[in-house]
Formats: structure tokens, sequence, C-alpha cells
């Protein structure tokens, strides 16, 4: 079991307010993701829930009962580190042992369990390696499993993919799906990367300077964000906002169109403009397009390859009903 | 790097660097030397650097006539003694200034360096009247304590910069794994630290070895180091040369050795870590 | 950034060490001062169960006008900038040669750090006997080979001599700290300079010399603090007569031969405020470097 309740947390260094009082509940079995700018809060709020820090308000409660002032060994929470903080002086069969060690377990438990774990993981062949001599990768796969070994109520992992490369990333991202599918044991995931949230989460939490911004899952968070950070922050690439006489048209301060909504065509539409720098992904193609009575570039998202050049000139056509309408306070108006 | 350097400056900057390395040098190589000559060669006009009648006579007058053994077991002891004694007090407090920082923690050792600059010879008659009060004058015991506590700033400043290279992560990984303080301290830092922790004993050791004030001051007969076996050589004249490179040898001897390791440890031990 | 529980774990445990230290620093110096305003000849039975006669000041006044106070500040000036001189200087240049590329390096190295290892009292009887004896010395050999009249060092140059014998042993320091601080020097840095076709004198000049700056301010400072109390190399060469009677010596003397504890104790506060003003400089550079 592992639901994990926020009542009123709270977090200042000193006179520096780094969260405010804030709610959030992370039920049982969920996967649930906190992305954010960086210095958002999203790793101060994971270690708030790990107890590496101390709240300085508020209640933090596990399956129903208070962990506000229970140290970090007792919470029966894992941790994933950005470095995986491995143990360099231990082989990796002793670092996936010591939380089994810690806990006080017999020997042949131990091995049974670190054996389990390191099938799963793929790393059968490397136990009686240091870290030091395993690639990145493989490091953060010892990193999990000394996670797993434990059984713990709760994964926190923080920020464990960005001291991997592209090609891994993309790899560990689905092995870490997999795992949770597997496991059903709550995930708590932090990450600056929305690619990650959208793609591994049940539901996501978008923090700004401490703050909730919005709760929801994936499709909820990119149909329906609900202001103009979350519209900004989520999707790829970036959600075009416009404003002025556009936006005035249909009666809010900022009107909002992703790039995937917008048809392009050589002859017709509702926006004149001229093609910019073009980004040819094979797959799509993204066109940073200047239009008349827009002051940013519109990128507009089209499938396979399209035969437009820099200067030429195109007409764009957003889809209507596809189109976000945001208030002067930059909130979504329904 | 690798940058091509004609052979012949290579040729002109060996020959000078080795000849004033040797020069350098001279003195203890000279004395090393002299310590297996005899006496009448020892002083032998023009002085002799190849055939004089080898000879350990000298080592065997030296230990037999002052019991070198002894001031070399008083000096282990309490250059040993010290620097572990300051290793048990410094490594709670460097883990604390290193992982769990504080405001105050840049002052506490800038305070504790500052300790490390009183001239002893400011404080020696109210330490000397300590030690009688306790009965300490001339005991090892005493000095290890004097000694530890003259290291102690140096020894807590390296510890400091060695646990300051150990990621904090680590440790809370540690901490989330249901390792308490202790567990913490014993399996994860301790292990991770030991190359600090021996630099750390390796150069204080050194620095205990030769310590000659307190040394001097401190003891008479039953508690004095090599440090103080070697001063009463100072006083008879004549023919003693040989002697004395034997006693001198054999007090420098172990410390050279240990010293050849602790090249890098020096620099980082003796400027605070302001140099790297 | 820690919690609580850890906060209040680390104060408990650097206890030991920051109050040991403290009683260390405060009780013997609160003696010194305490002493330093007393009448307190042991020789004559004064003693601290029977009370210390109050003399205010005069301890103070007296250590600065005795005959022997100027010289011995003269001394001390002497002694410790002709050695920062001599090893910063060589250092340097030494440093720069050590950098080089040549055959043996390593050993060469091992052979210029050596003498720091050597403990005071030798290094003060090798030279004192080995090297410097009048009749026996190496330097004594020398003289005669040249046809010169071999010097009686310790007597007519004393001084001269214990900057040699203490530059020897502090060379290796500073050649050890200056070289670690040219081979942090960028080396892509010397070769723009090159590329710019400056030349080697004032390559030196301009890039390696103000890259040493820092590094030679420490050296300087450092080596000031241990300067200031060197102790055994007179101890057992001079004796503190031939005019090398230091500050340091001098206080000795006072305390341990002449059994003149107030006197001597007003001393140490001039010598522990000497020391003072120069470790405050190297904490602020010390200081500096810990915010990084």
């Amino acid at each position: 079991m592992g639901r994990i309740t926020l009542d009123k947390v709270r977090k200042a260094f000193g006179d520096v307010q780094v969260i405010p009082p804030l709610d959030l509940t992370i039920e049982d079995g969920e996967f649930v993701v906190f992305v954010g700018p960086s210095g958002c809060g999203k790793s101060t709020l994971l270690r708030l829930i790990a107890g590496l820090e101390d709240v300085s308000g508020g209640q933090i409660r596990i399956d129903g009962q208070d962990a506000t002032r229970v140290p970090p060994a007792k919470r029966r929470l894992a941790m994933v580190f950005q470095s995986y903080a491995l143990y360099p002086h231990m082989s990796v069969r002793k670092n996936i042992a010591f939380p089994l060690r810690m806990a006080g377990l017999d020997k042949a438990e131990q091995d049974k369990r670190v054996n389990a774990a390191a099938d799963v993981l793929n790393l059968t062949d490397y136990l009686d390696r240091r870290p030091g001599q395993l690639s990145g990768g493989q490091r953060q796969r010892v990193a999990i499993g000394r996670a797993i070994v434990r059984e713990p109520a709760a994964f926190l992992f923080d920020e464990p993919l960005s001291n991997l490369d592209a090609a891994l990333r993309v790899g560990m991202r689905l092995e870490i799906s997999e795992l949770h599918k597997r496991l059903k044991t709550t995930m708590v995931y932090v990450t600056h990367d929305q690619v990650e949230a959208m793609t591994m989460a049940d539901k996501i939490v978008v923090l700004r300077a401490g703050h909730i911004e919005q709760v929801g899952s994936p499709l909820e968070l990119y149909r329906a964000p609900r202001n103009l950070f979350v519209a900004g922050f989520i999707g790829s690439p970036k959600m075009n906002l416009i404003g002025g006489a556009l936006a005035a048209q249909h009666d809010a301060t900022t009107i909002g169109i992703r790039p995937e909504h917008i048809a392009v065509s050589t002859d017709a539409g509702d926006w004149h403009g001229t093609v910019g720098v073009s980004e040819h992904l094979g797959s799509d193609t993204f066109f940073h397009v200047t239009c008349e009575g827009i002051a940013e570039p519109v990128t507009v998202r089209v499938g396979g390859e399209v035969a437009l050049h820099y200067g030429d000139s195109v007409w764009l056509t957003p889809d209507k009903s596809q189109i976000h309408r945001f208030d002067t306070e930059g909130l979504r108006i329904a | 790097m690798a940058r091509a350097v004609s052979t012949r400056r290579k040729i002109a900057t060996t020959a000078l660097a080795w000849a004033i390395g040797l020069l350098i040098f001279f003195p203890i190589f000279w004395t090393i030397l002299t310590s297996f000559k005899t006496e009448a060669q020892a002083i032998a006009n023009p002085p002799l650097f190849w055939g004089f009648d080898f000879t350990l006579e000298n080592y065997a007058v030296v230990q037999e006539r002052s019991n070198y053994m002894r001031f070399l077991w008083n000096s282990v002891i309490i250059a040993g003694g010290s620097t572990l004694l300051g290793i048990v007090i410094a490594v709670p407090a460097a883990w604390s200034m290193a992982f769990v920082p504080s405001r105050r923690t840049k002052d506490i050792l800038l305070w504790m360096l500052s300790t490390k600059m009183l001239p002893a010879v400011g404080v020696l008659y109210p330490i000397s009247l300590i030690f009688v009060q306790f009965g300490l004058l001339d005991t090892r015991g005493g000095l290890i304590v004097v000694l530890m506590f003259i290291n102690l700033p140096i020894i807590v400043w390296m510890l400091y910069t060695y646990f300051r290279e150990i990621p904090g992560e680590i440790l809370e990984a540690a901490r989330m794994d249901g390792a308490g303080l202790k567990e913490e301290i014993l399996y994860v830092l301790t292990p991770m630290a030991i190359p600090g922790i021996a630099s750390t004993i390796l150069l204080n050791f050194i620095l205990a070895w030769n310590e000659a004030f307190w040394t001097l001051n401190l003891t008479a007969a039953s508690a004095a180091p090599l440090t103080a076996f070697i001063a009463s050589y100072s006083s008879p004249e004549g023919l003693f040369f040989a002697k004395l490179s034997a006693a001198s040898t054999m007090a420098i001897a172990p410390i050279l050795i240990l010293g050849w390791f602790s090249q890098k440890q020096l620099v980082r031990g003796l400027t605070f870590g302001a140099v790297k | 950034m820690a919690t609580q529980h850890s906060r209040s774990a680390a104060r408990f445990m650097m206890a030991p060490a920051v109050i040991l230290l403290l009683g260390w620093m405060l009780v013997p110096l609160t003696m010194t001062v305490w002493f330093s305003f007393t009448r307190y000849l042991p020789m004559r039975g004064d003693s601290i169960e029977r009370g210390l006669e109050w003399v205010g000041f005069e301890n103070y006044v007296r250590f600065i006008g005795s005959s022997s106070f100027w010289p011995s500040v003269q001394a001390t000036l002497v002694i410790v900038g002709g050695v920062l001189a001599i090893t910063v200087v060589l250092g340097v240049l030494l440093a720069i040669l050590l950098d080089q590329p040549f055959w043996g390096q390593g050993i060469v190295r091992i052979l210029v750090i050596a003498p720091f290892f050597v403990m005071p009292t030798v290094s003060a009887l090798v030279w004192k006997n080995m090297m410097m004896d009048p009749v026996n010395g190496m330097l004594a050999h020398l003289w005669r080979f040249f046809g010169a009249t071999p010097v009686s060092w310790l007597s007519e140059a004393s001084v001269q001599s214990i900057i040699l014998i203490v530059s020897w042993q502090w060379l290796p320091f500073a050649t050890l700290i200056l070289l670690t601080a040219i081979q942090s020097l960028d080396s892509e840095q010397l070769e723009a300079a090159e590329m710019d076709g400056a030349p080697v004198l004032s390559r030196f000049w301009h890039i390696v010399l103000p890259h040493l700056g820092r590094a030679i301010t420490i050296v300087i400072l450092i080596q000031t603090i241990f300067l200031l109390s060197i102790f055994a190399e007179i101890f057992v060469t001079t004796g503190g007569s031939f005019g090398t009677r230091t500050l340091t010596y001098l206080i000795f003397q006072r305390v341990v031969d002449s059994q003149n504890i107030g006197l001597g104790s007003a001393g140490g506060v001039y010598a522990i405020i000497l020391a003072n003003i120069v470790a405050i400089f190297l904490m602020r550079i010390v200081g500096k470097n810990l915010d990084k």
C-alpha cells in the first residue's frame, strides 16, 4: 500500500517560502509526475515526502499514518537519485543488498531478493563489479534495483534520467513504465522534461514557484490546460500563444493553438505569412511562420515532408474547435 | 598537453634540475654517508666520498649509549597517539561541517585555524603549570594531548576538504535505505573517506613526529622523543660526526620514507585547501 | 540543507572538537594575560597559591623598554624576511624548472622535497656540524679548496646562517605549493600567448606570475606564521647568541632561563598580537576560498 497525502505542507528556508501551503493526494499504485521548470520546488517537494527535509508546516501521511516527523529510514519509501548515489566502495550485489542488510534480513533472504532483482533488471552478469565499472544506464538500473528489493510503499525518483544520453533515456523511460505496470507500486517521479511527464504519468502535477498549477492526467492537461503557464509548458513543440486583436475576435485576452492543430495551404486560409526556418524530423516537419498581425512566429506541425521553403508565402488555418481561450488573469475560459 | 620539446633543451633541463636536486639533497646525503664511516674518516680532509671503510659501528654505539630504541618508541607513541586521538575527535566534527553546514560553519572552521596560529611560546608557562598540576610533565600522555591540540585544526580541515568531495546524495541514499546515523557513518561515509583519512593520518603523523617546541620543553628523560634525543647531541664537540650522522639518519629515515608518499596531501593539508 | 534531526546530531558531534579547542585556547591564554599583569618570579617564591602582585602594565613597558627587545624584533624581521625572500624567489624558479619535461622528474622532486621532512633539531645539527663547522664542515673544506679561510659561520655570520638553514627547510614547501599552482595553469592560455607572439620573459611576467599571485600570498602567510615561532633551529645552533635572539627566543629565555613569568607573559601577548595580524590576512584568503 502506498497512499501519500500532503495536507497544507509548507516549506521555508529562513524567510524564503519555497513551497506555500499545498494539498495533494497520491493514490496507491499511481504513477505521479511532478513537472516544472528548474527552481519550481519539485525536488524540494519530493525531499519533503522522503523525509530528507523537514516540513515547515502541515502534515504528510503515508497510508493514513502521520509520517511528518518520521525519519527517512522509517518511511518505507525508496528513492532513486539523479546522480544514482551508488556506494562506490561496494559491489553491485552489496549495493542492492544494502537496504536489506539495514533491515536486518538474513543472508539467504538477501541473496534471494538480490538475485531476483538482478534478474528483472538484467544485472546478473554485473553483480560482482563495482559501480565505477558500469555504464550510466547500468548504474541507473542498480539504483533502481536497490530501490525495488525493499518492496517499499512507494518509489521516489528525482530526475533519474537527466544524466543519460538521449537514446538511453527513451529506453529507461520504457523500463521504468514497465516496472510500474508490473509492480503496481506507487511511484512519484520528478522531472523538468514534459515529454517524460506525458509519456509515463498517470497523473501530472505541474508546479511553478512551489504552487500547484494543475493536476490531471496527461491528456487532461493537453486538452484543457487550466492557465497560460500549463498551456505553454505541456506539449512539444509549444502551443502558439497569440494576443491582441486576433484574441479579441475570440472574446479572450490570449488565445492558444497547438502547432498540430493548424492547417497549411499555399493559396487560401485565415492567416497569411512567410515561412521562416523549418525543422525536418522525417515523420514531421515544423515550420516557423511569420504572420501578419501576430507578433511571435507561429509554429506549425505538418505530418511527413512538405515542399515549403524559406521565404515562401503560405496561409494558415487554425482548427476552431482546438482554440484555447485565456482571460486577463491567464486563466482558461471554459 | 604533449608538446614537442627539443632533445637538446630536455638534456639541459635534466642536467640543471638534477644538479639543483642533488645540491638541495646534499646535506641529507652527506649525513647518511658519514654515518657509515669511522670517526676519523668522517673528518678526513679532503672529505671522503668513497674509499672509506664501510661500518655499522656507529649505529650500534648510538643505540648502546643512548638507548635509541626508547626515544624511537616514544616518538612512535606520541606521534601516533596524538594523530589517532585527533582523528577520533575530528571525524565527527568534520562530518558535521561537511554534510550539515550551517551559517556558522565557516566561522568555526576559520576560528579553529586561528588557534593553530597562537605562538606556542606565548602559552608555554601556563601549559607547563597545568602539566605540573596534573603530573603530566615528561609523560607521553601529556605530549599526546598537547600535540593532538596542535594538529587538531589541520586534521579537521583536511578531513573537511576530503569529506566535501563525497556527494551528499550518497549519504541521503543510505538514509533512504534505512541506515541510521551510526550505520551511515560506519558503512558508507568511513569506507568512502578512507583514502582521505589515511592521507590525513600520514601528514599529521609526520608533523607530530617533527614537532620540536613542546617535545623539547615538556620532556626530560622518560618521555623524550627523537627530537629531544637529537638535541642532546648539540653540546659535545670533537670526534662525534659519524655518531651524530648515525643518530640523525635513524631519526629521519622513517619519516623521509613516509613523507615521500605524502607530497600531494602536504599541499592540501598545509594550505587548508586554498591551493589545489 | 537537512532535517532538524541531522542538525542536532551534527551539533552534538561537533561539540567535542569545539569545546576541547576552546579550552585549549582560552585557559592558557587567560593565564598568560593574567600573568602578564603580575609580578611573577617563581624563583623568589611567587606562586598562584600565595597570590600574585598586580603590577598593571609594568611588564609590557619593561619588555619593550629592555635593551634586548628591539634587537630581537630586528632579528625576527631579518630572519623571517630573509627566509621569505629566498624561499619565494627560489621556489618560483624551482617550480618552473620542475614543471619542464626532463628525465627523472619523480626522483628530482623527491630530492627537492626531502628537507621538509627532516625534523628541525636534526637539520639544525646537521648544518651546524656537518656543513658549517669551521674545521670539519663541508663548507670549510670547500673554502679551503678555493684557497679561502674557512668562516666560523654560526658566530661570524650567525643571522645569515640561520636564514640559510631555515630556508633549506622551507624551500621544499614553497616549491611544492607553487609547483601545484603552476600545474593548474591552463596550458592553452600560454599557448595562446605564444601564438600572439609574446616572448618567454613576458609570458612569465604577464601570465605565469599573476597566476601564481595567490599561491605566493598563501606561501608567504603560512610560512610567516611558522617562521615567527621557529625555535629548535636557534635552540641547538646559537642558543640565541650572536644576534639571533628572535622575539620567540627572547620570550622563551625570559620564561625558562630567567624565570620571569610576568615579563615573559607580556612578551607572549605581544607575540600573540603579532601572529594574529598575519593570521587575519591568511584567514581572509582561506575564507574567500571556502565560499566557492
